[in-house]
């Protein structure tokens, strides 16, 4: 089974954000950046498959600027086999990303493909549905728990109140949950060795689809800022401040 | 201007989630229906009727719909919005219509704006970024606008019967699914309220070092009619439940009180909690973030002041 793995290059998750003064964006010039700490678990996923002898073949793809190289090759360190790179100087919203992918999806014909439930630069938690929707295949959304044969894969997902488990005809899209997995750590060995794998570029302009936004950023600023309390030394001014001063306990 | 409401529920009972999209429905000034997708749900579409400002009811029943598994909700959806014009979907986002909805966009080959803040106009629409750290205000320029809200930014509509009630509209488009099936579901059972819908909810973190300590919350929280949270720390070590997590990955809560207990104030947790209206910090480390946006910090060792807590709260 070929399993296809999506991966966004993102500003790391440790990064406090700062919006520029101009108010279009968040500043990403000279900021540290890393890949989707969910889709570094979906990576992770690919990989136990394949261990498991699931899997023979695991393809990362990515969408964006040439430093997606970056996160493509962490992922080949991992243990990925090969990336492909769309080039697009653009941000794109994730009905364009979904598009994309389904284009690659017929070229590669994968039997599932594994991608973080959200990316926590947009926080969208989008992409994944509308590929399965794009694609007319079954959905297994913010897995925690994923085990499959050749036929099906069983999915264990993270909802409001508890836990719900679906099975899953194959082909299908999952997306990662933060629970599924704990991803390794990567070896020089494996960085030297996944420089020899290979990556490769397309350019978005290939897959004829229409990259024009429907959705218009018009402005990004900072929340409101919240001010700064006070600390109290005694557990009785507590309370006593909870119910008289902020008057939420009675 | 029409908006269609996707209705949450579980077959029993309408979810207070939906009242809260209801709000938000309102703002666009446009009649409103309500879709109850599902199975042997008479009770639920009954309560929908019932909901002020619907116009009626679109029932949708069968037994393929049980679970309201996307593989058939949302073919269901994107054809109900075609063929009645819809021009605005919308839901609470929960992880039901986090699942659902984008299915429904892409079939409708639209865009969707997600956790929705604010509704400036018709077609203007904020929402946070970056685990909470900016506000996006972005203009959609599709012709049909899906969004999700998200529940803290607008109050649940009270529920008012009204009268007469919304008439039902029965649909009997049946959209089969051989791709997904249902096997089960483990529910945290919890007479607790709701952590999203809760006034006051207690939070435990790393510093409470177990799930027995973690009790310590819970007798509290029962004390102060409170819901219980957890950051992803806690969650992570087997300290709590992983529906009990707030955060950018879990759930987003803005009750009247937020206490924070052994909780360092992560960006990931703060995205999950800052619109509190209150929020106490009672930590050990003087430095924690947390006591960065606490209204009312306490430094001390949670053992010693939990018990305490408890005491003067009994008084």
């Amino acid at each position: 089974m070929k399993i296809l793995v999506a991966i966004k290059r993102v500003i790391d998750f440790k990064t406090s954000v700062r919006v520029k003064a101009d108010e279009t964006d968040v500043e990403t010039a000279n900021v540290k950046m890393s890949m989707n700490p969910f889709d570094e678990i979906a990576v992770e996923e690919a990989i136990r498959f394949k261990e498991q002898e699931k899997a023979n073949e695991i393809v990362v793809v990515s969408i964006g600027p040439e430093q997606c190289q970056e996160v493509l090759r962490t992922a080949l360190a991992m243990g990925a086999d090969r990336g492909i790179l769309v080039k697009t100087a653009h941000t794109l919203q994730p009905l364009i990303v979904a598009k994309i992918l389904r284009a690659i999806v017929q070229q590669e014909n994968p039997r599932l493909i594994l991608m973080g439930k959200q990316a926590i630069d947009s926080d969208n938690n989008q992409t994944g549905q509308m590929l399965a929707g794009l694609l007319n295949w079954p959905q297994g959304t913010f897995a925690s728990k994923v085990a499959c044969d050749n036929t099906s894969v069983t999915v264990t997902r993270e909802i409001d109140g508890g836990l719900e488990t679906l099975a899953l005809t194959l082909p299908a899209v999952i997306t990662t949950d933060l629970r599924l997995n704990e991803p390794r750590y990567i070896s020089l060995p494996n960085i030297v060795q996944a420089k020899r794998k290979p990556i490769q570029m397309v350019s978005i302009e290939e897959f004829n689809v229409d990259l024009s936004p429907r959705l218009k950023i018009l402005k990004v600023k900072p929340p409101e800022k919240r001010r700064s309390g006070i600390k109290v030394a005694t557990v009785t001014e507590l309370v006593d401040k909870l119910k008289h001063e902020a008057q939420v306990l009675s | 201007m029409k908006t269609l409401l996707i209705a949450e529920h579980n077959n029993q009972e309408l979810k207070s989630v939906t009242l809260h999209a209801l709000t938000a429905a309102k703002t666009f000034n446009s009649s409103i229906d309500i879709i109850v997708i599902g199975w042997q749900c008479d009770a639920v579409i009954q309560q929908a009727t019932q909901l002020s400002g619907i116009q009626q009811v679109l029932a949708a029943q069968t037994e393929e719909y049980t679970h309201q598994l996307p593989e058939n909700c949302a073919p269901l959806i994107a054809d109900i919005v075609k063929e009645h014009n819809y021009s605005v979907v919308m839901a609470t986002a929960s992880t039901f219509s986090k699942n659902l909805l984008p299915r429904v966009a892409a079939l409708l080959d639209v865009t969707l704006i997600s956790d929705v803040t604010a509704i400036l106009s018709p077609d203007t629409f904020v929402r946070p970024i970056y685990a909470g750290n900016a506000l996006a205000t972005v203009q959609d320029l599709d012709t049909i606008k899906i969004l999700t809200i998200r529940n803290t930014a607008f109050p649940a509509a009270l529920l008012v019967h009204q009268s007469p009630a919304a008439p039902i509209v029965n649909i009997d488009k049946n959209f089969s699914n051989d791709l997904s099936h249902f096997i089960k579901q483990e529910l945290t059972q919890s007479t607790r309220p709701e952590l999203t819908s809760a006034k006051i909810i207690i939070s435990g973190g790393r510093g409470l070092k177990s799930a027995e300590n973690f009790k310590l919350l819970e007798s509290l929280a029962d004390k102060l009619h409170a819901a219980v949270g957890a950051s992803r720390a806690a969650v992570d070590a087997g300290f709590a439940p992983n529906d009990y997590q707030v955060g950018q990955t879990g759930k987003v809560v803005a009750p009247d009180l937020y206490i924070a207990i052994g909780i360092s104030g992560a960006i990931q947790h703060l995205a999950g909690m800052k619109d509190s209206k209150v929020i106490v910090a009672i930590n050990n480390d003087p430095e924690a973030p947390i006591f960065q946006i606490a209204d009312y910090g306490l430094v001390g060792d949670l053992f010693k002041i939990l018990p305490e807590l408890e005491t003067v709260l009994s008084k």
